[in-house]
């Protein structure tokens, strides 16, 4: 008789509902900032969200990527936008994300976090983005040349943040050339929003954008204990708080809860799943239409503990000397001035661990390797995702960087936002018999093999 | 066919028989690129010879392990040559920051094929702001000094000024043999045309220079013994398939103008000899050149040179080139198509591989040729 898998105390996260909260707040404060007098700005997750805070506290966005998933996980709405881009001679091979977003403003309907689908797409009255795919730039361009197709002029800002990617600090020229058209686009937005700009609010959201995203950081590490506290289908929940609003005071507020509640299942033992045996991380968006995937993991004892996407995509990292990957701790005092904000945004930005594939396919390898060593990953789950240009770049050099060093990895080809492209039987069939070849049966109901 | 065209096609086929000699005969550097956004000015300078990696159009077997096949044939048909070993002579390998593409491309060549030198210049993408010049000039003056470190050498300011000659010099002469595919019947097919820019990328500049004046002595009175039939424009990605043009001009139809890499926009901008700093002059050519989509924004100024020639070359329709899983391309492509179609320009859209399904295309051209011309007979 085989001995049955230990089996972990579990329990919900006590902030779930305070995540869940936030993200729906979030999408009605865009829709309905025009009610109170507010504004509305569309850009990237990685735009400089910090920099159009300055016009106010009742200026709201709506994150690109972030929309394109929520939009990707209701897949009947999905598919509706996909249908919608084609129908205007798009091509179905490009960012799925950027078809979703696309899709929606055609069919002029908006969705909500929960769902609902609702007439009318509400137009911004600006776009602020920033540029380090191919896509990002152009993405927006076409959300202007839709608009416009339908009477609405929308002015848009693009910053150009293709400057490389180094683990010493960036040369000066390089920050410059970021600070300076940050610089023009402050001017910029005054001119097209008519407000006066106020540098205090503009420091205080850069400050609250390095305590989000180190404090995330500081969440993600804490999964290197075993059990895991928390897995990595329930952080998508969490860290997309980030993606949507990391310079806000209430973002900063939420992961320090949420760290600190998280630090509080370590000590006590509590684990993401009862029967972690097995750990995992994985690498790129996941099929947002099929999360079940996680789910059905969990019948083998798997547990992803996250990734460099979901750790570092919006969490910022270094290197200590001594090689270990850490969460980057704050800078000593916050900044004071326009000139210092920004440049305090744009060094701490081009840190960002998500941006060194984009350049040198080493770097990621080297910080997927800190991830499996330090977190004890027993193997990585490569996700070849045809709907992303920008983080699958280089993926094929990162398989081959990790198996060099004898991790185990395992590859699968989906898409995060286009559920056409994602095989899910032939998936699993394959990624069972990885966990079969690792020596994993599936467990019993009682949690035995 | 004139001899300067016949030449043209010779290096193209012969162009790794051709870089060898080069190499051997006078005892020089040869570096490969990927992207049209690498400032050949320099290379040549330090007395480097550019030569662009192409594909073969031949369905790549070696290259999965490397890049994920979602990534476009360009940089997979590139790097696989590479892997083949028929870029053997190159001793660096350089590449201007164009897509995410073919920087897989240069990244995986240059960690899986032995080279002495391998360089990435982060030519900004946003080059619609007034700050992409002064930044732009600072990665030229490293790129220059690397070069000078690599080669022994230093690249003085005449060195400069002779490798904005040779170019601009190359650019000019090409742009004074598009204007004869402006009359009625043109003097170049597009075929003639592709291989005349397609070999500029891959030969010295001075051997080319020199095939181009003889070429422009004989090419007034050239006489064509073929009608011309419908004047064509091709637009889009990357395009180096020869079989395609020719299959095309075929069918009744002659290029009489393009607007991709391989074509008008890899030499339509000259440097402007004017300005005195060099390295600023050339950084200037490359920010305010007809830009690739992946650097067209936030405003897309490509597609009014694009609307632009259309116009001046009269064309009576245009088919518009998208090579698969092009993100930056294939985004421009419903407001390329509009703003033809506003000026009256009909195109038809074709989406490229690394080879073509002529069977396929053959019916489709057709049958966008036939809607330009009326309806053939049928009885």
């Amino acid at each position: 008789m085989t001995n049955p898998v230990k089996k972990y105390p579990t329990e919900p996260l006590k902030c779930w509902n305070e995540a869940k909260s936030l993200r729906t707040q979030y999408y009605e404060n865009y829709l309905h900032a025009h009610k109170n007098g507010g504004l509305r700005w569309a850009g990237g997750a990685w735009s400089f969200s910090s920099v159009p805070a300055g016009l106010g506290d009742d200026v709201h966005s709506v994150t690109g990527e972030p929309y394109g998933a929520t939009i990707a996980f209701h897949k009947d709405f999905a598919s509706e936008c996909h249908d919608a881009v084609e129908a205007a001679g798009f091509p179905r091979t490009l960012c799925a994300y950027m078809r979703n977003y696309w899709g929606a403003i055609l069919l002029d309907k908006f969705i909500l976090a929960d769902g609902r689908v609702i007439p009318g797409y509400p137009t911004p009255d600006f776009i602020w983005q920033d540029h380090i795919c191919c896509s990002h730039g152009k993405w927006y361009e076409i959300v202007k040349w839709l608009e416009k197709k339908k009477g609405k002029e929308i002015p848009m800002f693009c910053t150009d943040v293709s400057v490389g990617y180094s683990l010493t600090p960036p040369e000066k020229f390089r920050v410059d050339y970021i600070v300076n058209q940050l610089q023009d686009g402050i001017l910029w937005l005054e001119k097209v929003t008519g407000r006066t700009y106020n540098d205090q609010l503009l420091c205080d959201a850069v400050w609250n954008e390095m305590k989000s995203t180190s404090l995330w950081a500081e969440v993600c590490a804490l999964n290197q204990v075993i059990p895991t506290p928390i897995d990595e289908k329930t952080m998508y929940s969490l860290y997309v708080i980030g993606t949507l609003m990391k310079h806000r005071p209430e973002c900063a507020a939420f992961y320090e809860k949420l760290r600190d509640e998280v630090q509080n299942r370590v000590d006590r033992g509590i684990a993401a799943i009862p029967h972690e045996r097995f750990r995992v991380i994985t690498d790129t968006q996941p099929p947002w239409g099929f999360l079940k995937i996680f789910r059905a993991m969990e019948n083998y004892g798997v547990v992803s503990l996250g990734s460099l996407y979901s750790f570092g995509l919006i969490g910022m990292w270094e290197y200590q000397p001594d090689g270990k990957w850490i969460p980057k701790p704050l800078p000593s005092s916050k900044p004071a001035t326009r000139e210092e904000a920004l440049r305090a945004i744009v060094e701490w930005t081009l840190n960002r661990p998500e941006w060194a594939h984009f350049y040198r396919p080493e770097l990621k390898t080297q910080m997927m390797k800190s991830i499996v060593q330090q977190w004890k990953a027993n193997a990585v789950l490569l996700h070849y995702n045809r709907g992303c240009e920008g983080l699958s770049v280089h993926i094929a050099e990162n398989r081959l960087g990790l198996l060099k060093d004898g991790i185990q990895v395992f590859s699968f080809e989906g898409n995060m936002g286009d559920e056409r492209e994602f095989d899910y039987p032939g998936t699993m069939a394959r990624v069972t018999a990885f966990f079969e070849s690792m020596g994993l049966e599936k467990l019993s109901t009682e949690g035995g093999p | 066919m004139s001899e300067p065209f016949q030449k043209f096609r010779d290096w193209i086929d012969n162009r790794h028989e051709y870089a060898k000699e080069w190499k051997a005969t006078r005892n020089r550097r040869i570096a490969g690129y990927f992207c049209t956004y690498v400032p050949e000015e320099i290379l040549i300078a330090a007395n480097v010879l550019p030569v662009r990696i192409l594909g073969s159009h031949e369905p790549p077997t070696v290259t999965e392990p490397y890049v994920f096949a979602m990534f476009c044939h360009l940089c997979r048909d590139s790097l696989a040559q590479g892997l083949k070993g028929r870029f053997d002579y190159l001793d660096g390998i350089v590449e201007g920051q164009s897509c995410l593409h073919l920087r897989q491309a240069y990244n995986a060549w240059r960690l899986h094929i032995p080279i002495d030198y391998a360089f990435y210049i982060h030519v900004p993408h946003g080059v619609q702001t007034r700050h992409a010049l002064p930044y732009y000039t600072e990665e030229l003056r490293k790129f220059k000094r690397s070069l000078g470190e690599w080669t022994g050498r230093k690249i003085t300011e005449r060195d400069l000024a002779r490798g904005i000659n040779v170019m601009n010099r190359n650019r000019d002469l090409m742009h004074k043999i598009y204007e004869y595919r402006k009359p009625n019947n043109p003097k170049l097919t597009g075929l003639e045309a592709m291989e005349m820019v397609l070999s500029s990328q891959m030969v010295d500049k001075e051997d080319h220079n020199g095939a181009l004046e003889e070429l422009l002595k004989t090419l007034p009175s050239r006489e064509m013994d073929r009608n011309p039939g419908v004047r064509l424009m091709i637009i889009g990605c990357e395009d180096d398939d020869r079989i395609f043009m020719k299959n095309v001009e075929n069918l009744g139809a002659t290029f009489v103008i393009d607007e991709h890499c391989t074509g008008s926009r890899y030499f339509w901008n000259l440097v402007d000899s004017s300005i005195q700093d060099r390295l600023v002059a050339i950084a200037d050519r490359y920010i305010s050149r007809i830009p690739c989509p992946s650097k067209d924004w936030p405003e897309l100024t490509r597609i009014k040179q694009a609307v632009n020639l259309a116009q001046t070359y009269n064309v009576q329709g245009a088919l518009v080139i998208q090579n698969k899983f092009c993100d930056p391309h294939g985004i421009e492509v419903p407001p390329l198509r509009e703003e033809l179609k506003a000026v009256g320009v009909p195109t038809y859209p074709l989406e490229f591989d690394v080879t073509v399904p002529w069977g396929q295309f053959r019916t489709r051209v057709e049958a966008f040729l036939e809607t330009l011309t009326g309806l053939e007979e049928l009885f």
